[in-house]
């Protein structure tokens, strides 16, 4: 056997292209393409009374302007909603274009196609849209009491309802020994990836075929929207997603009125067209994440053991549903993580806002559910004087109760089932690696110096892999290159790398020989995108699945040539040998010739395949009735459920008793997801998920006024962390395989992201002595937090009050 | 007709070679190496010089490209990513590329995931590592937190802050060992 690359940190194949300049990005391609910029609404709420772009018409170097009117057919139509669900009652999307009424500050109401984009947006200046202003709904309570509506036919403002129960919650409460209500506020953030969106199309008129290019997380969904927006067959539209600047869940939705506007404009007028948002419209016209209000009733017995669970979730959906409730349903399943809740309920409210709209953010409603059930279990601890990680420990899911079904239905409608986990080791680990049995001596000394310090855990599970499919194609040439192909779409995540590693290992080739191709409709058409952490498990459980069809038509070609039983054959770095008879073997390569009998390219490998002649039959056609040309295979991985990947992470912070301000001294984590495709990988999707976390946590905020302006919609006002906000992380993991794919392995993508905001709130209240119920936190929220506290606005915590009382300053 | 935008001659050196192009005065440095030179390697990630994705170096200097008019580059070196593998300490990669110091450390310690801010960190470490070629953990820190990127936590461009140091003595020693005539 070769070097093993499955499991092993191998460097990444995209490097020593991405960082010599070599990566194409969707604005790095079509330098001949017109320019599209839009004229946004600047106003949350509004009718559109007149649209006049005579002053703009004149601006040299404008090739068109167009408003809803101008739109035929489907493209002026609502666009899609792409989850419908039950409970959504009332979906509501919005039009490529504004038809007489905007819903949030930023949404596209006039398109302008020029030279460049300079003149576009000189053009867009010269726009006046006269707008009848209406009353904006804006923050989750004004949604919810409903006094002003977004949409005129939505009461309330609700989307949906849900409610899920499990087990009798009323009763449970009304027999739990002990009761406790949370309420608890989490506000938005984004993701903002370094790469806006973007869409690049060009019009083939003797072929009618469309080309599109789409900085996406799905381009065979953005190619099966096009193609239906635009009346053609799916036949006639490609769309490519080149290298793709980040996503982190905004471009996985589909399509985005640029992308129906930017092919139809391509059409219509015979040239390329290309659109690249800038930061702001990012900022006002992408999507957002998030916002929720969370009320939580818990019953709990005198261990500190979950009775009963009664969960109500207002969720800030922004003024459209075209990508369906996925949110909300995640946050009320997935906030169980680790736990057995005893009876548990949670009923949510979606609500429309006038603001952007709210679409999975990386964790998709899962930080939101982390939230609310680690402030129930430090609350509990709290009660009770207990440790918390001991009532933690009190109400894990026992990997002897594996695989655990909560009887709750999951985002995608099947049984939310934990296959496998062990919970108890995380602990331990995550224990042992921040130290949690030695803090107290920590803080005595920490104390002594007159420094706040304190400790913070969070422990989550996080279905990953859901389905319904993905699909896997290798084909190996006569050279021996060997060329793979999966439909789904890579922003960063070493697709190229991973997916090489198990072809590799799969069919004994080099990792330099095997070259991956992703997000290319051209390619592999059956595809659904990249989200819910689902790349390794299903496309690489797919390549896996067609790698040992390829494999097993290799050994079948092989030995007919060589004269031996496929069984005595082995794969070695590309050559098929025999089993200790090694000089007996041919290269992959010439097995990919005799795979096809039809030979007019006379290469090197052609020619060492001649002395393989074969058996001649006459009476057999040149390929088999059962076979197929060429040496390639394809398969489709569909897995019946999720799998259930899992964290703990621990956090020692540190509050400035005089300034508020507030510091993260460590950060651990413990990271379980299955067997390790490359581990350096893995750990990079970790650290890059907890800085988001600590951005979410700390820094990130979407600073709405009350008449719907974004007031901080830029990189100087909404804060990124940079290096010097992102804490050293300290990482361990555990390697829980999962029966349910044929490699053992779990999604790893979202998971460093879930949990921060959760702990860094258990940090500051073990170091502030009273309950933090609302995050993101800054200094300013903090200091106003102990001015309260100290009015006696705020309890103290039992714990604060037990040991040395706290000093507050404020 | 609004008036025809007035075009001024920009000759600027770009990664050592001599580039000219007729632009308007208001056109950004990073618009024109991106979509004049079509050298898109620069990449643009706010045009508010925040994030840092667009840094190239003026004169050695590390600049904000979208900060910055083409107009005012004239006559002006500028180096972007595309020639930081030109340097004399530069080795060629088993795939072909030429990576300098700082772009093979980042290749090295999986500093980059999608890879769109990684051209404004390449740029900024390499004129940083020339200040200061033996920086310490904190100080890489601080070197590169200027710069934003949302994928990799940050954790392992300090590690290729440090290993681009390390590479750059190794190639420096190197060099100076095989032009110093016989070896010690």
């Amino acid at each position: 056997m070769t070097t093993q690359m499955f499991g092993a940190p191998i460097r990444r194949k995209e490097d020593p292209r991405l960082v010599s300049g070599g990566g194409r990005y969707l604005d790095d391609l079509g330098h001949d393409a017109l320019a599209a910029a839009f004229v946004r609404s600047p106003h949350a709420h509004a009718r559109i009374v007149e649209i006049d772009a005579a002053d703009a018409v004149d601006v040299e170097g404008v090739v068109g302007i167009y408003v809803h009117e101008d739109l035929p057919g489907r493209v002026g139509e609502p666009l899609p909603l792409l989850i419908p669900h039950p409970t959504l009652t009332h979906g509501r999307t919005g039009h490529a274009l504004a038809r007489d009424e905007v819903n949030h500050v930023g949404e596209a109401v006039v398109m302008v196609v020029a030279t460049d984009r300079y003149v576009a947006e000189d053009a867009c200046q010269r726009i006046r849209v006269t707008y009848e202003q209406l009353p904006p709904v804006v923050g989750i309570e004004a949604a919810r009491d409903g006094v002003r509506l977004v949409h005129d036919d939505v009461p309330g403002n609700v989307a949906a309802h849900m409610l899920q129960e499990v087990g009798d919650v009323d009763a449970a409460l009304a027999a739990s020994p002990h009761t406790l209500t949370l309420e608890l506020d989490i506000e938005r953030s984004a993701c903002t990836p370094m790469e806006g969106r973007g869409v690049y199309a060009r019009w083939d008129d003797e072929r009618g075929e469309l080309r599109l290019w789409s900085s996406t997380q799905t381009s065979t969904g953005v190619r099966a929207a096009v193609a239906a927006k635009l009346d053609l067959p799916l036949a006639k539209v490609e769309c490519i997603a080149p290298d793709v600047g980040g996503g982190f869940g905004v471009k996985i939705v589909h399509p985005w009125p640029e992308e129906v506007l930017v092919p139809w404009a391509a059409r219509l007028l015979g040239q390329p067209v290309k659109f690249t948002e800038d930061r702001r419209e990012h900022f006002v016209s992408a999507a957002h994440e998030r916002g929720q209000l969370q009320t939580v009733t818990i019953g709990f017995d005198d261990d500190g053991r979950l009775l009963a669970l009664d969960v109500k979730l207002w969720h800030d959906n922004g003024a459209y549903t075209p990508y369906g409730i996925i949110v909300p349903i995640i946050t009320s399943t997935q906030l169980l993580g680790p736990y057995k809740p005893g009876a548990y309920r949670c009923e949510f409210w979606s609500l429309y806002t006038n603001t952007v709209l709210v679409t999975p953010y990386r964790g998709a409603g899962r930080p939101q559910g982390c939230f609310a059930m680690e402030r129930a279990m430090d609350a509990i601890a709290d009660e009770l004087a207990l440790d918390r990680t001991e009532v933690r420990s009190r109400n894990f899911i026992l990997p002897s109760e594996m695989p655990y079904d909560h009887g709750l239905l999951f985002q995608d409608g099947r049984p939310l089932k934990y296959d496998s986990g062990d919970f108890p080791a995380s602990l331990a680990k995550i224990k042992a690696l921040v130290g949690w049995d030695d803090f107290a001596a920590y803080r005595a000394t920490a104390e002594a110096e007159g420094r706040r310090v304190g400790l913070g855990i969070g422990c989550y599970v996080e279905g990953t892999g859901v389905g319904p499919y993905e699909g896997g194609h290798i084909q190996i040439e006569t050279s021996g290159r060997v060329n793979v192909s999966t439909g789904l779409t890579s922003q960063g995540q070493g697709h190229e790398t991973v997916f090489a590693q198990i072809v590799a290992d799969e069919l004994g080739v080099r990792l330099e020989d095997v070259h991956v191709t992703t997000g290319d409709s051209r390619k592999m058409a059956y595809a659904v995108g990249t989200f819910a952490s689902r790349a390794a498990v299903m496309s690489g459980s797919a390549i896996a699945l067609a790698a040992r069809k390829v494999r097993t038509k290799a050994l079948r070609i092989a030995a007919d040539a060589l004269e031996v039983s496929p069984q005595d054959l082995e794969i070695v770095e590309g050559t098929v040998r025999v089993k200790g008879a090694p000089a007996t073997s041919m290269s992959l390569g010439t097995v990919s010739v005799l795979s096809n009998p039809l030979r007019y390219a006379f290469d090197e490998a052609a020619q060492a395949a001649t002395q393989f002649a074969g058996t001649f039959d006459p009476d057999k056609p040149p390929v088999a009735d059962d076979d197929e040309p060429g040496l390639e295979g394809r398969d489709f991985y569909s897995p019946t459920q999720a799998t259930f990947a899992n964290g703990m992470h621990a956090a020692i912070v540190e509050t400035d008793p005089v300034t508020a301000e507030i510091r993260i001294l460590r950060y651990c984590v413990v990271h379980d997801c299955g067997t390790m495709i490359n581990p350096m990988i893995v750990e990079g999707q970790v650290h890059g998920g907890v800085a988001q976390g600590v951005g979410g946590a700390l820094y990130e905020r979407m600073a709405y006024d009350e008449s719907g302006q974004l007031l901080n919609a830029s990189f100087m006002d909404f804060l990124v962390p940079y290096a010097s906000e992102v804490p050293t992380i300290e990482t361990d993991h555990l390697e829980t395989p999962s029966p349910l794919n044929p490699l053992g392995i779990k999604g790893a993508g979202e998971a460093g992201c879930i949990p921060v905001s959760a702990v860094i709130a258990s940090a500051i209240e073990d170091a502030e002595g009273f309950p933090i119920t609302r995050m993101p936190i800054s200094p300013n929220d903090l200091w106003e937090l102990r001015r309260r506290h100290a009015a006696g606005e705020i309890p103290s915590l039992h714990r604060a009050t037990r040991t040395a009382p706290k000093e507050t300053t404020a | 007709m609004t008036d025809v935008e007035t075009l001024h001659d920009v000759t600027v050196t770009v990664n050592g070679v001599r580039r000219t192009a007729a632009v308007p005065a208001r056109r950004l440095l990073s618009d024109f190496l991106r979509h004049d030179l079509r050298l898109t390697g620069t990449h643009v990630g706010c045009e508010h010089g925040v994030c840092g994705a667009c840094t190239v170096l003026v004169d050695g200097a590390p600049m904000r490209s979208c900060l910055m008019f083409a107009v005012s580059a004239q006559q002006h070196e500028i180096t972007t990513v595309e020639g930081l593998g030109s340097s004399t300490d530069a080795r060629v990669a088993p795939t072909g590329e030429s990576l300098s110091p700082v772009q093979q450390a980042f290749a090295e310690c999986h500093g980059l995931q999608c890879g769109f801010c990684t051209p404004g960190f390449l740029t900024t470490v390499t004129a940083y590592l020339e200040e200061n070629p033996t920086p310490t953990n904190e100080e890489a820190r601080e070197a590169i937190s200027g710069n934003l990127c949302r994928c990799t936590g940050y954790q392992n461009i300090v590690k290729s802050v440090l290993r681009a140091a390390e590479i750059t003595a190794e190639r420096r020693g190197e060099a100076a060992a095989s032009g110093g005539g016989e070896p010690a």
